[in-house]
């Protein structure tokens, strides 16, 4: 297999585009086909398509970290970021190819190494790839085009000026010769690196390649069942591992049936390993090593297991729901913020609006199980793992066990979904403290159970909203009491703090937020849009039921809330643009045909939520049928995230977004009881199924602001749409997530 | 333990002293190397661990091997012929329908079980095949599309 660039070498490091010239690497067949170690990636399915045929030597030249121009006519694009199903595998490789203007069906995409000195931010959250990577992949597809367009001007004796250079070919405009950048690219990469703003760039007006409809690179190895995932990895001698800690989060280890279990058919080993680290570290346990996954989990299921609990969590989920409420009912809690002073606001007007809302904890549940193989042989320790933090994983781990952070190399394979949980690398540490028990190779597969009992959970969040209008049915008056909860009684837990600047704050003079902390230490995390996922629903319903009680079209009520024209400073730590939701708003309203509704117990419902820097606005068209069941018709969707990068993916991660948000509406919901959660698989955690998926309209406003991410920020409103149809359907007001809770289901 | 001898994908294959209760899930993907048929829940309720059976959709999860001994087993690697895609796998690239991908092994059997019975299916029918596969990510709209594609391309109709 090919080595990949940055482990053959070492890249000008930090400057792979501003300073020193490019390198060339060379590699013959023989080289090449070297067998990895691994039977898992797309990449060795590449690399023997290259050579295939061939005895000529395959001379690939490396310009910067992204990409490497080959002399077969390809050009081989580094994807650095971890592919979770948000599309970052084709859609960074794309935006290098179009600013060096090369024919998509000859590039060969590849996984980066993971180098946190060369790609700084190997990381999926927080909707950033295509955000944070834009520019850096525009310019290094622009440097090199650049330089191969240098390398023919100076070889014709020419100016720059005279040349162009499009779809992998430099033209002599005068004469009319051309050369494919192939051919240049031994020259072009011993030219200085032009200086960064020398570097035109393409306008949105002229790409050829963004914009456009282009299938997943490893769709092909998808459809015919090809190793990926980091479940599919493949090392010589391979063990099977399970792990099983305790159910009440926090328990230790008192004593086990180990001599029984080492006993087993299949099973090679068997022992505890002791807990370490903090938050989103290695939990006490028991690893059974076993010659197939199934004689793993079949001994899993014999352990007998003494817990000590003293220490664990003794949450309560549902007792802790109830309290909320009463919380919220007789107490003021503290002050978090104010603006203006909602209280007198509050006494001065004309009407005023009441509704305590609440959510769920919810679990991440990707489709693909935690897993992680490891291998340590000879000083290395080679880690395959289907993560979102593939860098800070091998950092926690050096540290952990003592290695040499050199020694440790993590292969980023291909996620069965994220969600936010492979942001913990918990699973990961256990497998390698399982392979350096051991001294075998190692897989850990967890089961759905362990990955329903072991999760870093969406916090519940109950708000007790107050609003007031004055004689014009304008919005005076804001006032929340949130209440949430905390480990230590001080601060909120993770991602339960309330996002200070969150809509519609800055948008009514008279803002107020209190807070309350219910103890609960089972650990949350950050789960799809974080915080957003939850506020979504909450402040939507609420405005609509404002924009009710003032006798309004909720949409024209949305336009006039946010009739400012200036920015805002600093609202999810980007500047909201009121004019560019008013922009989302009112095309989401007429692809919907706002206003033009008329069949009994059938609704359109709006919403609109900021979030990651994009402009969200969702319609739903409800029905509420006898015995209240909800018919999702179909879903409106309009976003403002600058430019599109693969249509394909932008409207499936769109659909994906609605879908999720419908799937966690509807009934998902977790207890937990003395410390452990309750809901154990697919069975008692039903997600949305295919008879229930609504149809799906998606539009793009395409503007040319800074480009925003997609995996997140589409799935905040759907929630507040879908109960505000409700209640133009039915007239019944949703204020407590899931559906079922509230007495509907889906049809 | 046993010997148990069935075929996948059209091959002879004896797994060697297995224990009999293996889900034929863990015996494709450890035993037969064949890592395209997916774990997601291990009890019937997500459908990735979808194959064919005697040219049935089953869950290859909760069906122990022992019970495919003598079988024609069919899995997602067995669906293109000589490196021609099946008109749904073309249909499912084209429509680039995977998000994360991880469910689509099991769908993609799934609809070729349907599309094998029923060469123009109805949403209804869709929604009656479909509803046991389970896609966190959530392409639905993109799977019910590509089926019907594929259903009209398999027709004689252009896609
Ligand atoms: S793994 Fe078999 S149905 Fe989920
Ligand atoms: S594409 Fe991710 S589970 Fe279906």
């Amino acid at each position: 297999m090919k080595k990949q660039p940055s482990n053959t070498i070492n890249l000008n490091r930090r400057h792979f585009l501003g300073s020193g010239s490019a390198l060339i690497l060379g590699f013959t067949m023989g080289c090449k086909q070297e067998a990895s170690e691994v039977a898992v990636s797309s990449i060795k399915n590449v690399s023997a398509e290259v050579t295939k045929g061939s005895d000529e030597p395959f001379i690939s030249t490396l310009f910067n970290a992204w990409l490497s121009i080959n002399n077969n006519g390809t050009v081989t694009i580094l994807a650095s970021n971890p592919e979770i199903g948000q599309g970052v595998k084709t859609a960074l490789p794309m935006i290098v190819a179009e600013e060096l203007d090369f024919p998509w069906e000859k590039v060969i995409v590849e996984q980066a190494p993971v180098d946190p000195v060369v790609y700084e931010r190997q990381v999926a959250g927080g909707s950033f790839s295509v955000r944070s990577l834009w520019d850096p992949l525009r310019q290094a597809g622009a440097t090199a085009r650049a330089m191969l367009t240098r390398a023919a001007a100076d070889g014709w004796g020419v100016n720059v000026s005279d040349c162009t250079a499009t779809q992998g070919l430099v033209t002599n405009t005068v004469t009319g010769d051309s050369l494919d950048y192939g051919s240049l690219a031994i020259k072009a990469a011993q030219l200085p690196v032009p200086a960064l703003d020398s570097l035109t760039l393409k306008s949105a007006a002229n790409f050829s390649l963004l914009g456009k409809r282009i299938s997943g690179v490893d769709n092909r190895a998808i459809v015919t069942g090809q190793p990926l995932y980091g479940i599919d990895a493949n090392v010589e001698n391979l063990h099977f591992a399970t792990y099983t800690s305790c159910p009440n989060v926090g328990g230790t280890l008192r004593s086990s049936n180990l001599d029984h279990i080492k006993n087993l058919k299949g099973v090679k080993q068997a022992f505890v390993v002791k807990g370490k680290g903090g938050y989103g570290e290695l939990r006490e346990g028991v690893a059974i090593v076993a010659t197939s996954t199934w004689a793993a989990i079949s001994a899993k299921k014999r352990l007998e297991i003494e817990w000590d609990t003293s220490a664990a969590s003794s949450d309560d989920w549902s007792e802790m729901h109830e309290r909320a409420k009463q919380i919220i009912s007789e107490t003021e809690g503290e002050l978090l913020h104010s603006d203006g002073d909602a209280d007198a606001a509050l006494a001065k007007a004309s009407t005023t609006i009441e509704g305590t809302y609440s959510y769920p904890f919810v679990s991440h549940a990707p489709l693909e199980p935690q897993n992680c193989t490891v291998s340590v042989a000879e000083g290395k320790v080679n880690i395959w793992a289907p993560t979102q933090v593939p860098a800070r994983a091998m950092q926690a781990a050096a540290k952990m066990f003592n290695l040499d952070p050199a020694s440790v190399t993590v292969h980023q394979l291909r996620a069965g979904g994220g969600f936010g949980r492979r942001l913990y690398n918990d699973y990961f540490l256990e497998a390698v403290a399982i392979a350096l028990e051991a001294a075998v190779p190692v897989k850990l597969q967890w089961t759905r159970e362990d990955d329903m009992a072991h999760d870093y959970y969406r916090p519940a969040g109950t708000h007790g909203l107050q609003a007031g209008l004055d004689d014009q049915g304008k919005l005076t008056a804001w006032k929340n009491h949130y209440v949430t909860y905390s480990e230590d009684g001080k601060e909120p837990v993770r991602w339960g703090a309330y996002m200070e600047s969150t809509f519609p704050r800055q948008l009514v003079n008279n803002y107020q937020v209190n807070q309350s902390l219910q103890r609960q230490t089972i650990p949350t995390g950050a789960w799809r849009a974080p915080i957003s996922c939850a506020f979504g629903f909450v402040i939507n319903g609420f405005i609509h039921e404002v924009a009710t009680a003032a006798g309004k079209d909720h949409r024209d009520f949305m336009l006039e809330l946010l009739e400012k024209d200036d920015q805002i400073a600093s609202l999810f730590g980007d500047p909201f643009i009121p004019a560019r939701a008013r922009d989302t708003i009112t095309e989401v309203c007429k692809r919907a045909g706002w206003g033009n509704q008329s069949i009994k117990n059938r609704a359109l419902g709006l919403a609109f939520y900021f979030s990651h820097n994009a402009y969200v606005a969702e319609v739903a068209d409800v029905e509420v049928m006898a015995g209240n069941k909800v018919k999702i018709h179909k879903v409106y969707i309009v976003t403002d995230v600058g430019p599109i990068v693969n249509m394909s993916m932008a409207e499936n991660i769109c659909e994906g977004g609605i879908i999720d948000g419908l799937s966690t509406m509807a009934r998902l919901e977790l207890d937990a009881k003395a410390g452990a959660v309750v809901e154990s698989n697919f069975d008692q955690y039903q997600m949305l199924r295919m008879p229930e998926a609504p149809e799906i309209d998606v539009h793009f406003l395409q503007t040319d602001n800074i480009p925003a991410g997609l995996g997140e920020p589409t799935l905040p409103p759907i929630a507040g749409a879908v109960v505000n149809a409700i209640f133009a359907a039915s007239g019944e007001r949703v204020r407590e997530l899931p559906l079922s809770r509230s007495g509907f289901t889906l049809a | 333990m046993t010997d148990i001898t069935l075929s996948v994908n059209g091959e002879s294959r004896t797994l060697k002293d297995i224990d009999p209760e293996m889900p034929l899930l863990w015996a494709l993907r450890d035993e037969l190397k064949l890592v395209g048929t997916k774990y997601g829940c291990g009890i019937a309720q997500c459908g990735a661990c979808t194959v064919h059976f005697e040219g049935n959709p089953v869950r290859s999860c909760s069906l122990p091997v022992s019970a495919a001994a003598g079988k024609n087993i069919i899995t997602v690697e067995g669906l293109a012929k000589d490196d021609q895609l099946t008109a749904l796998q073309q249909a499912w690239v084209e429509l680039d329908v995977p998000q994360c991908g991880y469910c689509q092994a099991g769908q993609l059997m799934s609809a070729t079980a349907l599309l094998e019975q029923n060469s123009n299916p109805t949403d209804d029918d869709i929604d009656a095949a479909m509803a046991g596969n389970i896609c966190r990510c959530g392409t639905y709209v993109r799977i019910r599309a590509a089926i019907k594609q594929a259903a009209k391309v398999k027709r004689g109709g252009a896609a």
